[in-house]
């Protein structure tokens, strides 16, 4: 656990639009080595130096990203261990394919709070930054905690709770066929393990392939739409989503869940928040728009408020504009295509120096102005999107992988006529590796399934 | 009033089997040693079931016997019938079982012990322990004679204000109708130990001449001779069959209209029994879609006609019992010779003791058995041969000896109960093991017998034997790996008459048999040793390089294991001063105080970060102390 080679992006998804993977522990150099492709061998190079070549999928041999290397050799480093800086161009899709490639060659992603903690396990961090060190590691792990648990609640946990309730089926049978013999339960069959096996891979393929596609685990930065009612709200949404499917029938306001669509903005990932207040009929009181733009403001990590070119200012967005101070918000002026009403002015004096874009939706203008400035924000780390949920979506493919490779293993394992008890051992693991995903684990959970699903006694 | 009795370095109060191994123990290492039973006639009793071994505790038998334990050894020479269970899945859950001549069993281990030179046997019943300035100095017993000692070994059974339950009728009792020990459990409690009420049960006994075997299934011994003990060398070849019924619909409909009468259903018992062993009433209740349970007639011993009724525990009233009894195929009209029974006792929350076996409270003071909230005799048994060797080395100033999970299913059990405690009475599963491939019973002496040598129990002749036998494994396994065949037709025509497909390449014979159609003795026509072999050297030789791939998959997750449980956790940690542990972190691990990081990161509650934490928190004290 000490001395294994970890890796974890460096940067927190913005300064500039480059990210940087670090890599710490004795095999940093060499691990790397495997999905780097440059002019010379990393593990050949002089330390402090920096290299520029491509990261590269040993298996399919694909170009993922040009980049930047710098390696540093122990013990003039960070963490005083073997280091190893990616520096990725291509987004931010890129980072978290190079990571999860990182991830295969061995590499463990590293604990929230790791790299700062070998620093000062190594002495290069004075002993009296030591409370500040646990604070760090106290803080990134309540963070990582708040996003497992959202994500525990989600639909990938409910897959993997399935699946795993499968898998622990089977183990408890083949616990009681070991543990007692002569119990009358049917023995299981090698076939009927295999079946499962079968069974319990075609499920992990399914997740995988959603999770690459990034159907499930997608994320993003929590994007809230708001404004009164009538501004282009609908308008804009769909305008960045490209396509009608976010609303807009002839019947409005079907449900009033919020919806979450996904775009990709410049390579930055968007979870637009479809606030309910897009989908009032004409008729409904204004107050109640204003009221669920609101309550989506909660949970944004970016505000896009909408005002009507074409009208004055109202006390509705004057409540709104108000309420947006706390968040990073860009003001977008919509319907330029109108006549103007609104006064630049008055607005200036409420928002200052934040910014404000004019557009028309509908004439299909300064799209691109919101789409750069979106991006500006973003990576000069105005907007702060959790970072740790790319780590996380990196984690569970990695987990999925290596779960679907221990059912492998397993049927492996029969086929080459190892006895069932041993095959175990594989699908045990595997069990293991789906409970890190949700995290949920361990032996106890096996115990009780045995005694419940079985009944057994003198 | 009590008077000075004598001085011992160790006294060990109960004979059980937990009792016996720590006695034993003692005395071998050179301590003068005490044994205290209530009773000298149940010295090693079984009161529950007629046998020892199974999957994971014949494992611990032969743990305990290369530790140097009496266990294996006495079972060998009592025993009515072994069988070898699971034979036919891997070799890591093949699982010895013996039935036991129970009277036999008991008049054995008292011999060894009233033959043992350091060891002093003596019927007393302990009430009190001696304690000053906190520290265990000796125990006190009811006649008022005071042994002074440097170590205890408390090892009470399900004596401690044991309660027998029948239907509605309950009365103060150790088992099979022994005499409790009230006043030292009230001890107990007055120093402070935080206790718990267990409950276990036991079924009626019949008589064999009442019984009508032809509507049973017979369940013979193994005609293939077998044992426990390295040290074995006779074999009992006369064994008794055990018999196999079933309970049916009728079985069950009358239990279920007795249910109101079921101490376990009108709230009478309040300990917490485990649920591998429920009594009949509960099998019905929990399962009820199963129209029929296996119930085994089991003979108690060869001089008796008493046979145990397996898979019939229950507290019902004794008419009840009669009469459940009489509806199961073969027992038409059988005699009920003793009721069955359930009884609540109480442990010790095992979490206030160290992985040494010694108490946090009380230093010199150890526990081992059921009074740590474990079942069965040889769960029991490997507390003892741990807390008497550790109670004994305690004495002589040395560091205790502790197994840990990778080593031993002795390991396993002993950190599962002092780091995640049990709320139930703890058995061993071959499931709680996660190297159970490492921890097989064919391996226990190559993995144990070298520490029973350092602690001084087992002989010199005996360990000379054995490295023979690790030597020779271990030169024919670097033969098989230098051995190689090469395609040729000569070979392939060998390889054809073994039944399996020829060769492509050079081949190793260490690679060759790892074919699933292969064993060693096919491997031997091909290029036998150049001397012959004993089966146990053939036998690990052929295990060891088969499952090879899976071994090594162990042996690397017990590297990454290791490396956190070398992170000893100093003396100097106080956890009430570690700020950011989490407060249910924080208020475990004080329970706990693991020695390791190690054991640390297995206490329930307890995650990476809270170790993270602990590791900089000990990192900083360790640079400015």
């Amino acid at each position: 656990m000490e001395n294994d080679t970890i890796a974890a992006i460096a940067t927190a998804m913005g300064e500039s639009s480059i990210a940087i993977i670090r890599v710490s522990g004795t095999d940093a150099v060499t691990l790397v080595d495997h999905i780097y492709q440059g002019k010379n061998k990393l593990s050949t190079v002089a330390t402090h130096t920096v290299h520029y070549g491509h990261i590269i999928d040993p298996t399919t041999k694909e170009k993922i990203d040009e980049v930047l290397v710098t390696v540093m050799l122990a013990p003039r480093t960070f963490t005083r261990e073997n280091v190893v800086e990616i520096s990725c161009h291509g987004g931010l899709v890129a980072v978290e394919q190079t990571l999860g490639l990182l991830m295969s060659t061995g590499i463990r992603l590293a604990e929230p709070g790791e790299f700062t903690k070998r620093a000062f396990l190594n002495g290069r961090i004075d002993l009296s930054q030591a409370e500040a060190v646990i604070d760090l590691i106290r803080a990134k792990t309540d963070k990582a905690a708040k996003i497992a648990i959202r994500q525990s609640e989600g639909k990938l946990s409910h897959h993997i709770r399935a699946l795993r309730s499968e898998i622990v089926e089977t183990l408890a049978h083949l616990a009681v066929n070991v543990d007692y013999p002569e119990y009358d339960a049917d023995v299981l069959t090698s076939q009927y393990v295999v079946d499962r096996c079968m069974s319990i891979k075609k499920d992990i393929d399914k997740l995988l392939r959603t999770a690459k596609q990034g159907k499930i685990l997608r994320e993003g930065i929590a994007t809230a739409i708001i404004g009164r009612p009538n501004v282009g709200k609908s308008s804009l949404m769909n305008a960045l989503t490209q396509e009608n499917k976010a609303i807009v029938t002839d019947i409005p306001g079907t449900t009033r869940d919020v919806i979450e669509e996904y775009v990709n903005v410049r390579g930055i990932p968007l979870k637009l928040l479809d606030t309910a207040g897009i989908r009032e009929t004409e008729d409904v009181v204004e107050q109640i728009g204003v009221k669920r733009s609101e309550e989506a403001l909660q949970n944004a990590d970016l505000v896009l408020l909408v005002l009507n070119h074409s009208e004055a200012l109202q006390k509705e967005d004057m409540r709104l504009i108000e309420k947006s101070k706390a968040y990073p918000t860009i003001f977008v002026i919509n319907k330029t295509d109108l006549p103007r009403q609104i006064d630049y002015e008055e607005i200036k004096k409420y928002i200052g120096d934040r910014p404000m874009i004019s557009l028309s939706v509908k004439a299909e203008q300064g799209l691109t102005q919101l789409e750069e400035t979106i991006k500006t924000m973003f990576f000069s780390g105005q907007v702060d999107m959790n970072d740790q949920t790319y780590v996380s979506n990196a984690r569970h493919i990695r987990l999925l992988e290596q779960a679907k490779a221990s059912i492998m293993e397993v049927m492996n394992g029969i086929e080459l006529g190892v006895p069932l008890d041993m095959a175990e051992i594989d699908m045990k693991n595997a069990w293991q590796l789906l409970g890190e995903v949700i995290g949920e684990a361990v032996a106890e959970d096996l115990i009780d399934q045995i005694f419940s699903q079985f009944c057994l006694g003198k | 009033m009590s008077y000075h009795a004598s001085t011992y370095d160790v006294v060990v109060i109960g004979a059980g089997h937990a009792g016996c191994e720590a006695a034993l123990a003692a005395a071998r290492m050179g301590c003068q040693t005490l044994l205290l039973t209530l009773s000298l006639d149940t010295i090693a009793y079984m009161p529950c079931n007629p046998s020892i071994g199974g999957p994971a505790k014949g494992h611990v038998v032969r743990e305990l016997d290369a530790l140097g334990g009496e266990m294996g050894k006495n079972i060998d020479k009592t025993h009515i019938q072994m069988r070898m269970l699971n034979t036919g899945k891997g070799p890591a859950v093949y699982a010895l079982r013996a039935q036991a001549d129970k009277v036999l069993y008991q008049r054995e281990m008292k011999k060894v012990l009233e033959e043992e030179p350091n060891l002093t046997l003596h019927q007393n019943m302990v009430e009190k322990l001696l304690i000053q300035d906190g520290v265990c100095k000796g125990v006190i017993t009811r006649t008022g004679a005071e042994y002074h000692a440097e170590t205890v070994v408390l090892t009470t059974g399900t004596y401690l204000r044991g309660k027998i339950i029948i239907g509605d009728l309950q009365y103060e009792s150790g088992p099979n109708n022994q005499q409790p020990s009230v006043n030292l459990a009230l001890h107990l409690q007055e120093l402070g130990f935080n206790m718990v009420r267990f409950k276990t049960g036991t079924p009626p006994r019949i008589n064999s001449r009442t019984i009508d075997t032809s509507k049973m299934e017979i369940q013979p011994g193994d005609e293939e001779p077998r044992a426990f003990s390295f040290e074995t060398t006779e074999y009992i070849t006369d064994q008794l069959p055990c018999w196999l019924t079933y309970t049916n619909e009728k079985t069950h409909q009358y239990i279920q209209d007795n249910l109101h009468r079921a101490p376990m259903y009108s709230g009478k018992i309040e300990g917490r029994g485990p649920r591998y062993c429920p009594s009949i009433e509960d099998k019905i209740v929990r399962f009820a879609d199963k129209n029929r349970h296996q119930i085994f007639i089991e003979p108690e011993g060869r001089e008796t006609l008493e046979m145990y009724v397996q898979g019939l525990s229950t507290s019902l009233p004794e008419d009840v019992q009669q009469d459940i009894l009489r509806t199961i195929d073969g027992l038409e009209k059988a005699e009920m010779v003793r009721t069955g029974y359930a009884i609540e006792y109480d442990a010790i929350v095992p979490t206030q003791l160290w992985p040494s076996l010694e108490t946090k409270l009380v230093p010199g003071l150890f526990t081992a058995g059921q009074i740590n909230g474990t079942s069965g005799y040889e769960e029991a048994a490997a507390q003892g041969i741990m807390a008497g060797i550790n109670a004994a080395r305690k004495v002589q100033g040395k560091e205790p000896v502790i197994l840990d999970r990778s080593e031993a299913y002795i390991g396993v059990l002993i950190d599962d109960l002092v780091t995640k405690g049990t709320n139930e009475p703890y058995r061993l599963l071959t499931s709680r093991a996660e190297y159970r491939l490492l921890l097989r019973h064919d391996n226990a002496d190559l993995r144990l017998t070298d520490k029973g040598y350092d602690i001084g129990l087992i002989k010199e002749e005996r360990y000379g034997r054995f490295v023979a036998k690790r030597d020779a494994i271990e030169k024919e396994i670097a033969r098989l790996r230098k051995t190689k065949l090469t395609p040729n037709a000569e070979v392939q025509a060998q390889l054809a008459v073994l039944g399996t497909s020829e060769i492509n390449n050079v081949m190793e014979l260490a690679n060759l048999i790892k074919r699933p159609e292969l064993s060693y003795q096919d491997i031997m026509k091909l290029s036998p040793p150049p001397e012959k072999l004993s089966e146990e050297v053939m036998e690990q030789v052929e295990i060891q390089l088969k499952y090879e791939g899976y071994i090594q998959k162990s042996l690397q997750q017990v590297e990454k294991m290791k490396r956190m449980e070398e992170k000893r956790i100093p003396h100097w940690v106080d956890y009430t001063k570690v700020s950011g542990l989490s407060s249910e972190s924080r208020e475990k691990l004080q329970q706990v105080q693991p020695v390791s990081l190690g054991q640390a990161s297995r206490i329930s509650g307890v995650n990476p970060a809270d170790i993270s934490i602990l590791m900089i928190y000990i990192e900083q004290g360790g640079r400015t102390a």
